[in-house]
């Protein structure tokens, strides 16, 4: 129990089994969990949202992540912080296979969003991605209307129903704190928006394909700070429906937002952990190094 | 004073020899002006030349019967008519023919090369449509008389092939190199991100390509239909062997029909100089010239209106 839990590459990348069971947490007590503790608790409670197994990725021969194991809890923010090139946002994109459309890329291993293999040879990567929204780093509203875009996701699936569309449309702009920003100019281009305005469309557009899953690859590295601030606030909010998981530059941003952080290096899962563990008193030297900004 | 009177000439940069660099830009300038205006001033000068020469026409024609009389029969014994709504009408019925052919299948084309096919298949379909823009109008119209007529008429059971459709069907395949070539520069040229934001959307290929990217290079497609539209009407050789060419108003798209670029072809050989008849068929090319420049006056207007509510 009282062993860190630690994903490292000296544990062999496996995952701890469970050791407790919830019965060890009598309701009420006043414990500082670990994250061993917490996935223990969560796999016994299946809640468990997603399951990196061994997980290894190429470009052509270039191997961009090695043996990765991971486990992500149902609505909890991750936060994959690493120097550039580390193959973090290639791991985000694993999630809703989006690297397919590069060519030759090929993988090992197993990813499981709720216990199905994404890689399955029956699985549809079309509804893999309807369950997994992403946010791009550069926002890209597309070049229509501020409704059409957040209605687009629905239309792709075939909804036709103009009041739902409607209903869906107005709840992912106030999910995205963009509503009392819009509601008069829903007719508008959205390229009119701002930079940051943009960013948080591209959010509502995620959320109104109702997926469980948000991909986030660095969505405030273009905004200025007051921006930032809304898109974090608004992560804040989104972690009561979405599991999200966001790939950032920005120590802070991944310290304030994230419950849970990994740091990647070079293709590898160095340490996956609470955030406060991660930031405050992480195990490894180099993470050490480098949420203290010693380099990166 | 006088010191620094020296300094100052020591520091004066010498003169290339010959002109100065600012006469010398300006006269490159100039030159480039000249090329710029040469186009207009060809274009002006066109203009001035179909004026001139249709309006005596008009001494002896009515204005309002040339443009809305039904007959066109210069030659006849009794009373010459000069009527071109028939060939207004074959004009537009070819015409539209061919972009009912060419719109749909050379976008198709354009998003399959630009979106779908692997790189080797638009290896080898992108230089077989460019050698298609290359061949003669005079071989396409070849074609016409000897396949695509009879196929026609076999199909129609019609006497011969040589009517509407078989124009039509001739000038959309040669609108098609136009349209494919530009529709898929401007597929091309819609940022990658929207490919991306639109598939993490869970949206498929082809409804990333038709809800998405064709919307987005709507501009550029409007250009490549239009200048399809201008390649057809102002097409002369194929229509005028492919349709027939009789002088009646059309009464279907089975029919014979004679544009007027064909009329003009047809005629002008053979008509005595400085006759009405001569300078009516100036006129016709007036007509065929104020037709075409409203079509890229209207497609210009499309464009920037479009372009105003994208940007």
């Amino acid at each position: 129990m009282s062993e860190i839990f630690t994903n490292s590459i000296e544990k062999k990348n496996k995952i701890a089994p469970p050791k407790i069971s919830a019965d060890s947490f009598p309701a009420g007590e006043e414990k500082v969990m670990t994250a061993e503790d917490r996935h223990s608790e969560a796999r016994i409670k299946g809640e468990i949202k997603i399951m990196v197994e061994n997980f290894n990725f190429y470009y052509g021969n270039h191997q961009a992540l090695k043996s990765i194991n991971m486990e992500v809890i149902t609505n909890s923010v991750v936060g994959i912080i690493g120097p550039s090139g580390c193959g973090k946002s290639t791991f985000l994109r694993c999630f809703n296979r989006m690297n397919d459309t590069i060519n030759g890329t090929r993988y090992e291993g197993t990813i499981e969003i709720d216990r199905k293999n994404i890689f399955d040879k029956d699985l549809d990567v079309v509804d893999l991605r309807r369950n997994v929204g992403m946010v791009f780093q550069k926002s890209n509203p597309f070049p229509k209307s501020i409704f059409d875009n957040v209605a687009y996701g629905m239309k792709i699936n075939g909804i036709k129903d103009k009041s739902k569309i409607e209903q869906t449309v107005e709840r992912s702009l106030r999910h995205a704190a963009l509503w009392e920003e819009v509601k008069d100019r829903l007719n508008k281009s959205a390229f009119a928006l701002s930079g940051g305005q943009q960013q948080r469309l591209c959010i509502a557009r995620a959320l109104a394909v109702e997926p469980q899953v948000l991909l986030l690859d660095e969505p405030a590295s273009a905004l200025d700070p007051i921006a930032t601030a809304k898109i974090e606030e608004l992560i804040h909010e989104l972690k009561k429906d979405y599991t999200i998981i966001i790939v950032t530059h920005n120590m802070q941003q991944a310290a304030r937002v994230s419950d849970y952080t990994a740091f990647f290096m070079l293709g590898e899962l160095y340490e996956y952990d609470l955030t406060t563990k991660i930031f405050t008193n992480p195990t490894r030297k180099t993470t050490e190094d480098y949420v203290t900004g010693r380099f990166g | 004073m006088s010191e620094t009177l020296t300094i100052k000439r020591e520091l004066e940069i010498p003169k290339p020899r010959g002109l100065s660099s600012s006469a010398r830009d300006k006269l490159i300038h100039a030159f480039f002006f000249l090329n710029g205006m040469l186009s207009v001033i060809a274009l002006i000068g066109i203009f001035g030349l179909l004026v001139y020469t249709a309006v005596p026409a008009f001494q002896e024609i009515n204005l309002w019967r040339f443009l809305t009389g039904a007959e066109w029969n210069p030659t006849s014994y009794y009373e010459a008519q000069y009527g071109i709504v028939p060939m207004l009408v074959s004009t537009m019925m070819v015409t539209f023919g061919a972009l009912l052919i060419a719109i749909p299948l050379g976008i198709g084309t354009a998003a399959y090369l630009s979106d779908v096919a692997g790189p080797r298949t638009r290896e080898i379909i992108k230089p077989v449509i460019e050698i298609l823009a290359g061949i003669p109008s005079v071989v396409v119209g070849f074609l016409g008389i000897v396949l695509v007529g009879p196929l026609i008429a076999k199909l129609f059971g019609t006497s011969n092939g040589l009517n509407a459709i078989n124009g039509s069907i001739l000038l959309g395949v040669m609108a098609l190199p136009t349209i494919i070539s530009i529709s898929e520069d401007a597929l091309n040229s819609v940022p990658k991100t929207y490919d991306q934001a639109s598939l993490a959307l869970g949206a498929t290929r082809w409804q990333t390509v038709i809800r998405v990217k064709i919307p987005a290079a709507m501009s550029g497609i409007i250009a490549a239909c239009m200048l399809g539209m201008g390649r057809a009407i102002g097409e002369t050789m194929t229509v005028l062997m492919a349709t027939g060419c009789a002088p009646a108003m059309p009464e279907g798209f089975l029919e014979s029909v004679r544009t007027l670029t064909s009329s003009i072809a047809i005629e002008l050989g053979e008509v005595a100089y400085n006759t009405t008849h001569y300078y009516a068929l100036f006129a016709l090319g007036l007509v065929l010239f104020v037709i075409t420049f409203l079509i890229n006056l209207t497609s210009d207007i499309v464009l920037h209106r479009y372009e105003k509510v994208n940007r």
